[in-house]
């Protein structure tokens, strides 16, 4: 479903992502993992061309994404959904109006059927309730739940999460983490989760990579790299550094 | 040493600006490309123009309204002694109305219209870019150009002229009551006086210069929002560069337009 080949970016002198390998098969949920600042934000926005890499191959659905241009470009991202870290809902728009907006735009639904999805998506992240309220109104959880549904309601082949449980309390954010898993399931999507939330990556990841230093370092399913005796991913998985990244993010 | 240090760093600093000032003037033609690509490609999302008409109007309309009345009753009131001293008093709401008519008003509202638009769009625009919206409209496969910056100059371009019109015959009203205030005059007379004076001729060009003006405040108001960055402070930068280099560009185009009508109508 996704190949990535040798991809880089730098800012500046600075180098973020510095040859970059990685494969997702279809149905997958790969977790990134890696210190703050190690790019994985900015891999996720090279895959659907939010950032321009420097050189590379981003291959999503047969597709070679970075030489498509901007029509093909946009038929490709319909097929693609991305949960941001701070859900990004359009806050002059209702609830409602976050998530008709895709289907206004992309399909020819009839007002009934627009209805009929929004309420079936919001039944799916259990915010029915929520339909007229406007995203001030939202607390952070019910944020993410409505970017979620906002994501999915396209029904993508591609899911892309950036840090979908930062900044949540733990019960909530294994809600959140469950309803992912949920989705992903019922879906049939294929998942790229950038994440440091180890309890979050214990539930949905089929495999996981770290970056660090701009590479794929290490790679393997959660119980593999959480028992290495590499002192790196030892440090890394230790409960204090994952308090302590969750802090800063 | 430390002399040679300032003077350095102060250089540094007025190329920098120099940079920035540059990179802007490149930013804002690109957006008018960008804008006259797209402005009459479909879908032509006539709602979210409609939207921002409608808001901008009923933001725009009670401040334009007091300062358009206090306009027109301030320069009949100080008009009136200059004319009175050479015996033309006559004539005072004929070079009120034509004042009103060709520059006042056209200038007044746009520059009112600029400080109370152009930083709206900005730190409206400004906040989208810095919380991910315009990342997530891009990501949805939606132009947020298309969606967010050209329906926004297309709404200033033409809610402008419409504000224009309204704040010239308030001014004039306001102007009406300073007559009244010293002269015994009545509302036909002065109506009639107005009218004699004021040609059709005079309120097209006046009133058509808006059409640039609306351009120019939509336009950078836009152009700093979509282009912000830094957070918070990116956002604050944003929408007070943008009332300041909206209005400033307001005034150099006021001068171009007026020397291009005096050349294209001598007479005007």
């Amino acid at each position: 479903m996704v190949e990535i080949n040798n991809l880089k970016k730098a800012f500046n002198s600075h180098i973020v992502l510095d040859d970059v390998s990685l494969s997702v098969e279809k149905g997958e949920n790969l977790v990134v993992f890696g210190r703050s600042g190690t790019g994985k934000s900015v891999l996720l926005k090279c895959m659907v061309r939010l950032m321009e890499p420097d050189s590379g191959k981003i291959i999503i659905d047969g597709k070679d994404v970075l030489s498509l241009n901007i029509k093909e470009l946009n038929e490709l991202r319909k097929q693609i959904g991305f949960l941001f870290q701070s859900a990004a809902l359009y806050d002059s728009m209702s609830v409602r109006q976050n998530l008709e907006f895709p289907l206004i735009r992309h399909f020819n639904f009839t007002p009934e059927e627009r209805e009929q999805k929004v309420i079936s998506v919001l039944e799916k992240v259990s915010l029915v309730e929520a339909i007229d309220k406007m995203p001030s109104e939202l607390s952070g959880g019910m944020k993410k739940r409505i970017g979620l549904a906002r994501s999915i309601i396209t029904e993508p082949k591609l899911m892309l999460y950036d840090e979908p449980t930062t900044g949540l309390d733990p019960i909530t954010s294994k809600e959140i983490s469950y309803l992912i898993l949920e989705l992903q399931k019922s879906l049939n999507m294929t998942s790229v989760v950038v994440t440091h939330d180890l309890l979050c990556a214990e539930i949905i990841a089929d495999r996981a990579i770290v970056l660090n230093e701009g590479k794929v370092q290490y790679q393997g399913s959660i119980p593999e790299l959480t028992s290495s005796n590499d002192p790196f991913l030892k440090n890394f998985f230790s409960h204090e550094f994952i308090k302590e990244n969750n802090q800063v993010n | 040493m430390n002399k040679k240090t300032s003077t350095s760093a102060y250089l540094s600093s007025i190329e920098n600006r120099l940079n920035e000032f540059f990179i802007m003037i490149a930013g804002l033609w690109i957006f008018t490309v960008q804008f006259f690509r797209y402005v009459f490609v479909p879908p032509y999302e006539v709602y979210e123009i409609r939207k921002h008409m409608n808001e901008l109007g009923i933001k725009t309309l009670p401040i334009v309204s007091v300062t358009g009345f206090i306009i027109g009753l301030v320069l009949a009131m100080q008009t009136q002694p200059v004319l009175a001293r050479f015996g033309a008093e006559a004539y005072l709401p004929g070079s009120v109305g034509i004042s009103i008519v060709r520059e006042l008003g056209p200038v007044i509202t746009a520059l009112i219209f600029a400080g109370r638009v152009s930083s709206g769009i900005g730190a409206e625009l400004g906040s989208m870019r810095v919380t991910e919206q315009i990342d997530a409209m891009e990501v949805s496969a939606v132009d947020p150009f298309k969606y967010l910056v050209v329906t926004r100059i297309f709404a200033c371009t033409f809610i402008l002229p419409i504000l224009t019109v309204y704040v010239i015959f308030i001014a004039l009203a306001g102007a009406y009551i300073a007559v009244v205030l010293v002269q015994n005059m009545t509302i036909e007379y002065y109506t009639n006086a107005v009218l004699y004076s004021v040609e059709f001729g005079d309120a097209i060009p006046g009133v058509a210069k808006t059409f640039v003006f609306g351009y120019i405040v939509g336009l950078v108001g836009s152009y700093k929002g979509y282009t912000a960055t830094n957070g918070t402070e990116g956002v604050g930068r944003a929408s007070t560069t943008a009332v300041v280099v909206s209005s400033l560009m307001i005034l150099i185009f006021d001068m171009i337009l007026v020397k291009i009508t005096l050349w294209l109508w001598p007479t005007f």
